[in-house]
């Protein structure tokens, strides 16, 4: 029992045990099916943050354009399910049949040859990762080898996002423009708005979360992560001992575009639509918060942290729409004045230590009387009443 | 010369930095198994050396030789995979991992990403970590945090992450910088051991140091080499007295 308890506290798998049992157990038991879609949303960004815990925390570098990874993965999915929802028999008021329909209202009279692959199911699944992860390269390439970083490179990343937001708004006739992806219906056939399939989806990214979860736990315990860890603090240290550096970021930041894909793809499936507005800077920013709120150094706390803004945002913004966004931006700066490491960050530095001390005094409390009273008292009792004698009570047993 | 015997050949090296030439068309090599020190006033050009070799910084012109390969244009990291180590002049030590784990990342397999992700420490890493830590005087301490070592043991840490390299060429950037009298015995002892099968280039100001652990000395001024040869006469030398020593 006492063994267990201490699993409990000290384990990250146990974190991870009990973060799967509010996710998988408790939500689904406790949230209407309105609400429960809504967390599945919530979690959809949490690929984002556990992706910015690689690259960010571990990694060092931090990216203020991950919404353009999550688009790209959101829409990917969203042409593949748009195309579906799009055939001739639906759309035969247009005036060219089978294509979107926000092709048509711009004017477009075929199906651009870049959308055809997305009629295979298999193509859009391997899209949804591999767009990201190859975007992700080809940056990470021309940032990482000529080493830029810090500062410099999540301005530049900033920027990809505009740009990303600026091209989809720009190709209505492409992309959907503003109003984005809509009217998503089935996939294969299979409704994605009715009650059943969203608790499937839900499941589904609740399950593709913790793999993700676990790939990452996999390569911070691998010698990569301790790499990763090694270069943010001794880049030089560790270029001079045999390693590419430009390699390790660019492969960390291709891992956690590739999470931001899944995530947007996952999002999509849920909500029903992709647009632009998911995209920009202003959401990538927001993921960010996501992880610097739940702890950019812990898996679990940016999963934790993703639901708290959310819910926080979703309470707020009802509320209080005007203001959400500066308490957004107050809770930013105050976490990371206060808590740099976020809530995890609190956990492992105040909540786990006390857990642990009350554990062990409880521990060791029954235990203390029995040994005979003879050599207790005269070993113990004189260096302890000098330190003062309200306090040798507690601290005798716990440190013992 | 194209090719030669030396483990290290530089050549007519020059590096300017707007205009202002921190090293003045040099030429030095290292014998196998040498112990080469490298003295000189501040400003000198001894640390900008150790830094044009290992690829921190680009040459103007020149060259630089490694067992008759052309350094020059290698990056940093293959510069280090070709068997020159370096340690610089503040312990650079990772910290928050323990002194077990800074000796595994150092061990040289695994270099790449995914070689890197594949990685365990299997017993013969083991075992090299628990010789070189022998060696370093580490032993007893390898589950300790390395940011709890003390100054001379996290200078020694870092020499063992460079053993464990096994390197052919180990330039040290005066690694007896901050320690005690007895530290700096220890060291002279551990560079004396290690020297065996590999050359050295050591950066020192401790005279004393010195001429324990010197084969050969080579003193820079303003970017040149002033005088070359083994101590007693490098020391009766009177322009290096005049210049750094004298003083």
């Amino acid at each position: 029992m006492q063994k267990l308890r201490q699993w409990l506290i000290t384990s990250d798998l146990a974190s991870i045990a009990i973060l799967a049992i509010v996710i998988l157990v408790v939500m689904p038991l406790t949230a209407d099916i309105f609400r429960l879609n809504l967390i599945g949303k919530y979690l959809s960004y949490a690929f984002v943050a556990v992706g910015l815990v690689m690259l960010w925390g571990y990694g060092g570098i931090l990216s203020l354009g991950q919404g353009v990874f999550f688009g790209l993965g959101g829409y990917a999915m969203a042409m593949f399910l748009k195309l579906e929802a799009s055939d001739p028999e639906t759309t035969k008021i247009q005036s060219t049949p089978g294509i979107p329909d926000f092709m048509d209202w711009n004017q477009l009279t075929a199906l651009p040859t870049w959308w055809e692959p997305f009629h295979s199911l298999t193509f859009t699944i391997v899209a949804v990762m591999a767009v990201p992860a190859i975007l992700a390269f080809i940056i990470g390439f021309a940032m990482f080898k000529r080493r830029v970083g810090g500062v410099y490179f999540a301005i530049i990343t900033q920027a990809v996002a505009l740009i990303l937001t600026v091209l989809i708004i720009g190709q209505q006739g492409y992309t959907g423009g503003v109003n984005g992806m809509t009217d998503l219906k089935t996939m294969h056939g299979w409704d994605i708005r009715d009650d059943s399939s969203k608790y499937i989806l839900y499941y589904a990214n609740a399950i593709l979360l913790f793999a993700a979860i676990f790939v990452c736990r996999m390569v911070q315990r691998s010698k990569a992560g301790t790499l990763l860890l090694a270069m943010r603090d001794k880049e030089d240290r560790v270029r001079f001992s045999g390693y590419d550096v430009a390699n390790f970021r660019i492969f960390v930041f291709c891992l956690a575009a590739v999470l931001c894909g899944l995530g947007g793809a996952m999002f999509t499936l849920q909500v029903g639509f992709m647009s632009p507005s998911f995209v920009g800077i202003v959401p990538s920013i927001e993921m960010v918060i996501f992880a610097a709120v739940g702890g950019r150094m812990s898996l679990v706390g940016a999963v934790y942290g993703t639901l708290l803004v959310n819910f926080g945002k979703t309470y707020f913004s009802e509320s209080f729409p005007q203001l959400w966004l500066f308490l957004m931006a107050a809770l930013f700066i105050g976490v990371v004045m206060a808590f740099p490491n976020g809530l995890a960050g609190v956990w492992e530095t105040s909540v786990k230590p006390r857990l642990l001390r009350k554990r062990v005094a409880a521990a060791a409390q029954p235990k203390s009387p029995p040994p005979p009273p003879a050599t207790l008292p005269t070993t113990e009792a004189a260096p302890a009443s000098p330190s003062g004698a309200g306090t040798s009570g507690n601290v005798g047993p716990a440190t013992a | 010369m194209s090719n030669t015997d030396f483990v290290l050949a530089v050549e007519d090296l020059t590096v300017s930095f707007d205009g202002f030439k921190a090293i003045d068309n040099l030429t030095l090599y290292v014998d196998k198994g040498e112990l080469r020190v490298i003295i000189g006033p501040n400003g000198a050009g001894k640390t900008t050396l150790l830094d044009l070799i290992c690829g921190r910084t680009r040459s103007s012109t020149g060259s630089i030789k490694f067992r008759n390969e052309e350094m020059t244009t290698l990056a940093e990291h293959q510069i280090v995979r070709a068997g020159i180590g370096r340690k610089f002049q503040t312990p650079s030590i990772y910290e928050n991992l323990t002194v077990f784990k800074n000796l595994e990342v150092s061990f040289p397999r695994g270099r790449s990403v995914f070689g890197a992700l594949r990685f365990k420490c299997t017993p013969d890493v083991k075992e090299r970590i628990e010789t070189v830590a022998d060696e370093i005087g580490l032993l007893d301490d390898l589950q300790k945090e390395a940011g709890l070592l003390s100054h001379g043991q996290k200078q020694w840490l870092e020499i063992g992450m460079l053993l464990m390299q096994e390197p052919e060429l180990l330039m040290l950037d005066e690694p007896i910088a901050g320690m005690s009298v007895r530290e700096r015995e220890l060291t002279a002892e551990l560079l004396k051991r290690i020297c065996v099968n590999r050359s050295m280039i050591v950066i020192e100001h401790d005279m004393d140091f010195v001429a324990k652990i010197a084969h050969k000395v080579t003193v820079m001024h303003q970017g040149k080499i002033l005088a070359e040869g083994p101590m007693e006469r490098v020391q009766a030398d009177p322009k290096v007295i005049d210049v750094y020593l004298g003083h």
